[in-house]
């Protein structure tokens, strides 16, 4: 809502400057947006009248005017609006002035003529978007007054921005009470008198859906002037509230909205049949609005009707058919109250918003409507002439909202602030805000005028009652509530301690958005079923991912793009998996590498970053996981459609796959513009939270023997394979097994690979002898060669 | 004096002394020790050719060999010692390094700076005794609006801009629905965060379709609105490490009453206006308030036994006010070089 400051200063004026009231309108809940000028800076101009006009001798378009000011002697100006005429009062920028866009007024000289001034449009003056000539002041202008002053132009337009439920505000009365509580300031009401009727016709009135409008009110009025121009004033106010000024009819209808919060609307009463009904939409019924729109009503769509058709929708625009024009003599009024819930949604459904609707969503005050019709009665008839008929009410008692009475407890008022206030200051803010009250043994009975719907409870009451006080006299209390202790688990997956431990290693962590292109979803999954927004931004993001690759990949592509080839990148979040149980959303951490393995320096060789590099960091992410045991996690031969088929790995605990690494398939690689390997991986994290706790056993206090071998065996044959091996058959008196070397190539067979390990035994129960070592790394040999067709290197 | 004994005790003596401070490395020295000292050294013989000489002059001859033996001795003690200091020095020397050169191996990342944000608001609230919890991002309109006292059709769900996925599931808008999962699975007292991602269809200079939030909910049997500014206070002091004002603004949302949107002053220009905060001094943080009693009966807790607050934060505006990024959408770009800026 915006308003002029001048506007609201007629119905309460306290002594505060213009940005004391903005803080004061913010600090109770009705948050100023912008404080901004009614009008540019401009000075010098004065309002003149035109005496008389010449033509111009040498320019057919340009008139000499003789422009009195009230003093001295009248002023020669050259003007080339056509719609400068003698007799008429403009604005005149004299020799001197300064206009908006820092223009100055020079005495010049037109085509041989000499000018001392400038007759002004209202674009001009910074007044209007675009002007159609000079701007015609009325007869009763004072002359040579300066235009600042009359027109009150050193004013400020007040945008606040109101919650919903602040509907009582959308007008300069609400407005003002607000103002008129926060500064125990007089509250002027303008005098709202009822206008006898001047003819006696009225249009019947039927609430066929009471439910939706269980108030409407309306007057025929006969015989106005259309075509009578809207005054200066009222053009301002409305300019200034961010309305635009349309003709006499339509500017006093939305006058008294923004001044009452009321909505009305004005019909061409000759399009009117006979009556006025207000029910709902009938199946397929359509409707051309004033907007030029022709729309097809919803069954559930509140519309006035006459005895044929639907002329509105209700609440939110007016039909084109029964619209007032120039040619309009009669009309009738509407002021009616809609119900919030008849309205809200509608206007958004058939992509409306209007001020009346925005109004009525809201919720306007139900004891209004008769207080509006009058006071807009007496403005058009003071406008556009003709006269009133008698007022004709419809209203379904039951179906008005009731301004119930709600208790209030002042020791709730306390508890619920954490401040103690007086009987009296409670009482007092309650009384300001208009509420009756009525004192009970623990408190009040409050009933809460009309306006506001939104007291509904007595937490409502006592919320106005400390924003009125003021939020900021509500002291800081630091009283510790039960600190509720809940350990979470020690063992299991901890991810805060993964990120920290991948920044550690080099990652960066990513944030990238959970919904994907369909693309992006069908390259790196192409067979998980996927759930898809209904109303997506854009096709890019309208997957919800089932998988964090295709996040990464499209991370690595952009910063690829900007000169960044080496990538180390993670993101954890949910993954959004339909199943036959339902939506699975399920956390998961991923990773994507490519580029060198270590930064470029000058201590290594510059190297590709490969399988084994990944799988190092995501061993590192795997081992605090609780178990001690290495084996606990195996990494098995896998596939998956956006990996390389020779180098994908399904992590495994115990048979259940927790993840999934490899590298990037080559084909999607080029398909993504990707250069280089890229490797990746994901760890499904709900499936990494069982975990035992580390039991400590005793370190033995007897040496250990190192025995080194170098084993031959076929190459395919995996690592694992010969590392359970040597397990089964060393048991309880391996320590520990390293991998030194593997090697392929000269003075071994071609198929073949040497593995050289080192056996570390220990017993945990006496000093090993060499004749038990030599029979435990024969036993080893024997069992190697038989199950794995392994020999020892010679 | 020994001379006359017929042994050249002093004799040898020099000599040993000489060639003892002649010997260049240890190896020389020892091989000079051996040649005086050693089981077959000349100093050594001496000894044994004591018995050649009159039994009156042996004595006085022995002390002197000894003493000329502890003299060599102490002699190739201190020039090994020189020696050896002289060969560490010299490899000293030589093993020195440019220790300006870069360090070997990983440089390490970073997380993200709304994670990061995001790890320091958790830590501040759970030094305060509240527990992370965690709740779905795909939600059900009765949990998102709902049980929030956000009927259909009202404002305020028009204001959320939703996406959708059907009549029923939708993202989810804000961290608030998990208010109501903590409450439906959990009886008072409580006290949590859940932190997380939400959504809103809007996309723009300063809007993304995903961010973060932070939501808190206390529940309790004496909570006021007092301990509410008390609690935001400490964090937003302690996020920023400064003495901040707080401002609590009257606001509306359904499911608090009373409500409050809190503005801190600017963290940028202390206050006194600038492009930040729009020159108002003040720069809007979180929204806060009382759980409504309608919440509450939503979940089967008595709203006359029980009270608590709720309050929810934006993630990116405060890592954005924290580490001076001004443009959100820098965020999601995940370009490296504003990552590595993070490290």
């Amino acid at each position: 809502m915006r308003f002029s400051e001048a506007w609201l200063r007629e119905w309460v004026n306290p002594p505060v400057d213009t940005r004391q009231l903005a803080d004061q309108l913010s600090m109770a809940g009705l948050e100023v947006d912008a404080v901004e000028p009614a009008a540019a800076v401009f000075s010098g101009v004065s309002i003149g009248l035109v005496r008389a006009i010449a033509a111009h001798p040498d320019a057919a378009k340009l008139r000499v005017c003789e422009v009195e000011l009230g003093r001295d002697e009248p002023l020669q100006i050259v003007c080339g609006a056509a719609n400068v005429a003698e007799g008429m009062k403009v604005p005149v920028a004299e020799v001197g002035a300064c206009l908006p866009g820092d223009l100055e007024i020079k005495q010049a000289r037109l085509r041989g003529v000499d000018s001392f001034g400038m007759i002004c449009s209202a674009a001009e003056l910074g007044l209007a978007e675009s002007s159609d000539g000079i701007l015609s002041l009325p007869a009763d202008a004072p002359l040579g007054e300066d235009l600042r002053v009359w027109m009150d132009l050193d004013d400020a337009c007040i945008e606040v921005d109101l919650t919903p439920d602040r509907g009582d505000c959308l007008g300069i009365a609400g407005l003002a009470r607000e103002v008129a509580v926060i500064n125990q300031a007089p509250l002027e009401t303008p005098a709202i008198e009822a206008v006898p009727p001047g003819c006696d016709e009225r249009v019947p009135v039927q609430l066929v859906a009471h439910a939706a409008c269980p108030r409407y009110v309306c007057r025929v009025i006969r015989g106005i002037d259309a075509t009578a121009t809207t005054p200066i004033w009222m053009q301002e106010r409305l300019r200034r509230s961010g309305v635009r000024s349309i003709g006499p009819v339509v500017d006093v209808t939305n006058y008294v909205m923004l001044e009452l919060g009321q909505p009305m609307h004005g019909f061409d009463l000759a399009q009117v049949d006979s009556e006025i009904r207000v029910r709902m939409a009938a199946a397929g019924e359509s409707l051309a609005l004033l907007n030029g729109e022709e729309v097809t009503l919803l069954e559930d769509t509140l519309v006035i009707a006459d005895a044929g058709r639907a002329i509105a929708m209700a609440g939110i625009m007016g039909g084109a058919d029964t619209g007032v024009g120039a040619e309009t003599r009669d009309i009738l009024l509407e002021s009616a109250y809609f119900a919030p819930r008849a309205i809200s949604g509608k206007a958004r459904l058939y992509g409306l918003h209007t001020d009346s609707s925005h109004r009525f969503e809201r919720g306007v005050d139900p004891q209004l409507q008769v207080r509006a019709i009058e006071r807009a009665t007496r403005l058009l008839l003071d406008l556009v002439g003709g006269e009133a008929g008698p007022l004709v009410e419809a209203v379904s008692e039951p179906d008005l909202p009731r301004c119930e009475p709600l208790r209030l407890r002042e020791a709730r008022v306390a508890q619920i602030l954490g401040i103690e206030l007086s009987s009296e200051a409670i009482t007092d803010i309650l009384e300001r805000l208009g509420m009756a009250i009525e004192r009970l043994d623990d408190g009040w009975r409050v009933t809460p005028p009309s306006a506001r719907h939104d007291l509904v409870q007595e937490v409502d009451l006592i919320a106005d009652v400390g924003r009125i006080h003021g939020y900021d006299r509500i002291p800081i209390s630091h009283a510790s509530s039960t600190a509720v202790a809940r350990a979470t688990p020690e063992a299991g997956f901890d991810l805060d301690r993964a990120r920290l431990t991948l920044v550690d290693r080099g990652f960066h962590e990513v944030i990238t958005y959970s919904f994907v292109s369909p693309e992006m979803q069908s390259l790196v999954e192409p067979d998980a079923p996927t759930l898809s927004l209904s109303n997506p931004l854009s096709s890019e993001l309208s997957i919800m991912r089932t998988s964090l690759w295709p996040g990464l990949l499209q991370a690595a592509r952009y910063n690829q793009a900007r000169q960044q080839p080496r990538v180390r990148i993670f993101e954890s979040g949910l993954r959004f998996r339909p199943s036959v149980e339902g939506l699975l959303q399920e956390t998961g951490i991923a990773g994507l590498v490519m580029g060198g393995a270590h930064p470029e320096q000058w201590g290594q060789t510059t190297r590709e970053v490969d399988f084994y590099d990944l799988k190092a960091d995501v061993e590192a992410l795997l081992a605090p996981s609780g178990s001690p045991s290495p084996s606990r996690f195996d990494f098995v031969p896998a596939s998956h459609p956006a990996l390389h088929p020779g180098q994908t790995a399904r992590i495994e605990v115990g048979g259940t796959p927790v993840g999934l690494m490899g590298m990037l398939h080559p084909s999607l690689a080029t398909e993504l513009d990707l250069d280089g390997n890229a490797l990746l991986f994901e760890l499904d994290i709900a499936a990494l939270t069982t975990a035992a706790l580390p039991k400590y056993e005793p370190i033995s206090r007897f040496p250990g023997i190192r025995r080194d071998i170098a084993i031959l065996v076929e190459e395919t044959i995996a690592f694992d394979r010969v590392a359970d091996c040597i397990r089964a058959e060393a048991s309880d008196l391996l320590r520990e097994l390293v991998l030194f070397d593997v090697y392929t190539g000269e003075n071994i067979d071609s198929g073949r690979k040497s593995l050289a390990l080192g056996l570390i035994l220990q017993s945990s129960s006496k000093t090993l002898t060499d004749e038990l070592v030599e029979d435990v790394m024969g036993r080893i040999l024997a069992r190697l060669a038989s199950e794995l067709g392994a020999r020892l290197r010679d | 004096m020994v001379e006359q004994t017929g042994l050249d005790i002093a004799a040898l003596r020099e000599a040993a002394i000489r060639a003892i401070a002649d010997s260049a490395d240890l190896s020389a020295l020892d091989q000079v020790r051996v040649r005086y000292l050693g089981k077959n050294g000349d100093l050594t013989a001496l000894l044994k050719q004591l018995g050649t000489l009159p039994a009156v002059e042996r004595p006085a001859a022995g002390q002197s060999i000894n003493r000329a033996k502890i003299e060599v001795q102490a002699a190739v003690d201190e020039r090994r010692a020189f020696l050896e200091q002289q060969v560490l020095a010299q490899r000293l020397a030589a093993e020195r390094i440019d220790i300006t050169l870069p360090g070997r191996g990983q440089t390490p990342g970073g997380l993200h700076p709304v994670t990061r944000a995001l790890r320091r608001i958790e830590g501040l609230l759970a030094g305060a005794g509240f527990i992370v919890v965690e709740g779905p991002e795909v939600e059900d309109v009765y949990h998102n609006f709902e049980a929030l006292n956000i009927p259909e059709h009202h404002p305020a769900r028009a204001m959320h801009d939703t996406f959708y996925f059907d009549a029923d599931r939708l993202l989810r808008t804000h961290t608030s629905p998990v208010q109501i999962r903590v409450m439906e699975q959990q009886a008072p007292p409580l006290k949590v965060i859940a932190p997380g991602r939400v959504y809103r269809c809007d996309s723009d200079l300063t809007h993304t379709p995903m961010f973060h939030q932070v939501e808190g909910l206390l529940v309790d049997e004496a909570v006021s609105f007092a301990d509410l500014k008390g609690v935001l206070y400490d964090l937003l002091t302690s996020f920023f490490e400064r003495d901040l004002e707080l401002r609590f603004r009257p606001s509306y949302f359904p499911f608090t009453e009373p409500s409050a949107e809190v503005d801190i002053q600017c963290v940028m220009c202390g206050g006194s206006g600038c492009r930040v905060c729009k020159q108002t001094g003040w720069l809007e943080v979180l929204g806060c308030g009382m759980v409504y009693p309608e919440v509450f009966r939503h979940v089967g807790i008595d709203p006359e036994r029980y009270l608590g607050y709720a309050f929810g934060m934006g993630v990116e505006r405060l890592a954005m006010l924290r580490y001076g990024i001004d443009d959100i959408r820098l965020n999601f770009d995940n370009d490296l070089r504003f990552l590595r800026q993070f490290a």
